[in-house]
């Protein structure tokens, strides 16, 4: 039934880190279309340009509260530019590995981080990421999800 | 060493995915698996026992079914058996016609057949299902136009349970002169299915989802039913299907449908009371969980329903770790990523879908293991719709 994952996503989706919202978030990010299956929402507080604090919630399979879970941990205490250096590879090796339909998960981890630093900037800057569009949005009109 | 209090529990409700080979069943394959090996296409004496034990299976997988012993042709597994049906069918009588009709409800192993022949230059008509999956007769009625050869139905899907209207379209396909194919996987076996009362002209059915080996399934063919041959080679199966026999395979499948024919107003009785019990509590213990498929008229040990703002690998992941064993629609496992379409059928919105969850109940299950489901199902729920960013509409 379930796909072959690695004893660290297992662990992420049996104990899911920095679930939840945030009181009056700086960022918001969500991401995922419910009829593809996942939606992603995070959301960041961040302090001197250094993401303070950050939770997420995560309708979707093990691999999507896996990502979105191990991701929060690796952007959490980070400047908004090192987050943004955060690829869905790095969540991918994090987990150390995704079976293959499942790597769209991973997309989307990314995806709602950037919503959410977007969002971030938008507020406090007036200006959002430049030349940034969500990677998961272009798949799901195409309606494949395999890479 | 551990007491029994130490075994993890295992609760496998999955029955419609495959069934646990009854031990009965088992005993009568090992002789054909040890030393009754003979070819049967062979004139020694070897061969000929294994003639003789597969004639004899063909004769109670027939009595199953109401039919003939030289209307089953034995194949190797349920999707064997659709796609030689509806490519077989729709093949051979196509200077008839180049119309069929099937539903929006049918297993991939009807769909990806009607693709492939749609290709060809057939057309294909899918009928609508109500919101319980039931195919409107009336609806099938309307759709026959002279070109029509052949109607391919499913008798109760999967992954719904829903109980098909058979009996009223294999009189409509009967009076029409047209072909009636029914995909009788979770019912041959399961229900009483009677191919000449029903007007059925070629039914699929499989031995592991009546309690009987995998790899050995058939597919009655009303006798005198053109169709072109599936396998090509040797004279097996009256050279419908080529190949080796399933000498084992085949043998149980005869006693598993022996026991089905012997033992199924007994089993029934016990799933009916399972599913019953499921269907009324489930929705008690879960908030926002409705049932999909007819409340009453669907199949004894079936049970599904959709639990919203959450997505069904997850809550099956989670129940597997309690040793219980379902399956769900959800896009995420599905190879293609495509929420069931099935469920979509019913009217079922895609983010609904995601959240569904099927019980299927056998033979070996108890009461206990609805009790166990009740107990482990809702904390489990609750602890993912936490983590879920869907809000309740309310």
């Amino acid at each position: 039934m379930s796909p072959n994952y690695s004893e660290k996503v297992m662990e992420h989706f049996k104990n899911p880190r920095n679930v939840g919202e945030i009181d009056n978030p700086d960022g918001v990010g969500k991401v995922g279309n419910p009829q593809c299956g996942d939606i992603m929402e995070m959301q960041i507080k961040v302090k001197d340009n250094v993401i303070a604090d950050v939770k997420f919630r995560t309708f979707g399979c093990a691999a999507a509260i896996a990502t979105s879970s191990i991701a929060t941990e690796m952007i959490k205490g980070k400047t908004i530019e090192e987050a943004l250096k955060l690829t869905n590879k790095a969540v991918v090796e994090a987990l150390e590995g995704l079976p293959p339909v499942k790597i769209h998960c991973s997309v989307l981890a990314e995806d709602a981080i950037k919503a959410a630093i977007d969002d971030y900037l938008r507020k406090s800057t007036g200006t959002g990421l430049q030349g940034w569009t969500p990677r998961s949005d272009v798949e799901e009109e195409e309606h494949g999800h395999q890479h | 060493m551990g007491t029994n209090t130490d075994k993890p529990k295992k609760v496998y409700l999955d029955n419609m995915a495959n069934t646990p080979p009854d031990p009965r069943v088992i005993d009568e394959m090992i002789p054909h698996l040890k030393n009754d090996f003979g070819n049967p296409l062979n004139i020694h004496s070897f061969g000929q026992q294994t003639q003789q034990a597969i004639e004899d299976s063909r004769q109670k997988v027939a009595e199953m079914v109401n039919a003939q012993p030289k209307e089953i042709i034995f194949t190797s597994c349920g999707t064997e058996s659709n796609n030689f049906a509806v490519k077989g069918l729709a093949r051979a009588n196509q200077k008839r016609g180049n119309h069929l009709i099937s539903s929006s409800i049918e297993h991939f192993s009807i769909l990806y057949p009607l693709k492939e022949l749609e290709k060809e230059g057939f057309d294909v008509t899918y009928l609508p299902v109500d919101k319980n999956g039931i195919i409107d007769p009336s609806s099938l009625k309307n759709a026959i136009t002279d070109k029509t050869i052949l109607v391919t139905l499913t008798h109760a899907s999967n992954e719904i349970g829903t109980l098909e209207p058979i009996n009223e379209i294999g009189m409509i396909t009967r009076e029409k002169g047209i072909l009636f194919h029914v995909d009788g996987m979770q019912t041959a076996g399961t229900i009483p299915v009677d191919v000449k009362a029903l007007n059925i002209d070629a039914l699929s059915l499989a031995a592991n989802l009546f309690y009987g080996p995998t790899g050995a399934a058939a597919l009655y063919l009303k006798q005198g039913t053109r169709i072109l041959p599936f396998l090509l080679g040797g004279t097996q199966e009256e050279g419908k299907r080529a190949g080796t026999n399933n000498i084992s395979g085949i043998v149980g499948m005869g006693k598993a449908a022996e026991l089905a024919r012997l033992e199924m107003g007994e089993r029934n009785k016990k799933l009916v009371a399972m599913r019953d019990r499921l269907i009324k509590e489930l929705p008690r213990v879960i908030d926002d969980f409705f049932i999909t498929g007819h409340p009453s008229n669907r199949l004894p040990g079936h049970v599904s329903g959709c639990v919203k703002f959450v997505e069904g690998e997850s809550m099956s992941m989670f129940l597997d770790m309690e040793g219980v064993a379902v399956s769900t629609g959800s896009a995420c496992v599905s190879k293609a990523l495509k929420a069931s379409h099935v469920l979509l059928a019913i009217g079922v919105s895609p983010e609904v879908v995601h959240g569904s969850l099927v019980f299927s109940f056998g033979k070996d299950n108890e009461e206990a293991d609805v009790d166990y489901v009740l107990e482990k199902l809702p904390p489990i729920v609750e602890r993912l719709r936490k983590l879920s960013p869907l809000k309740k509409d309310k």
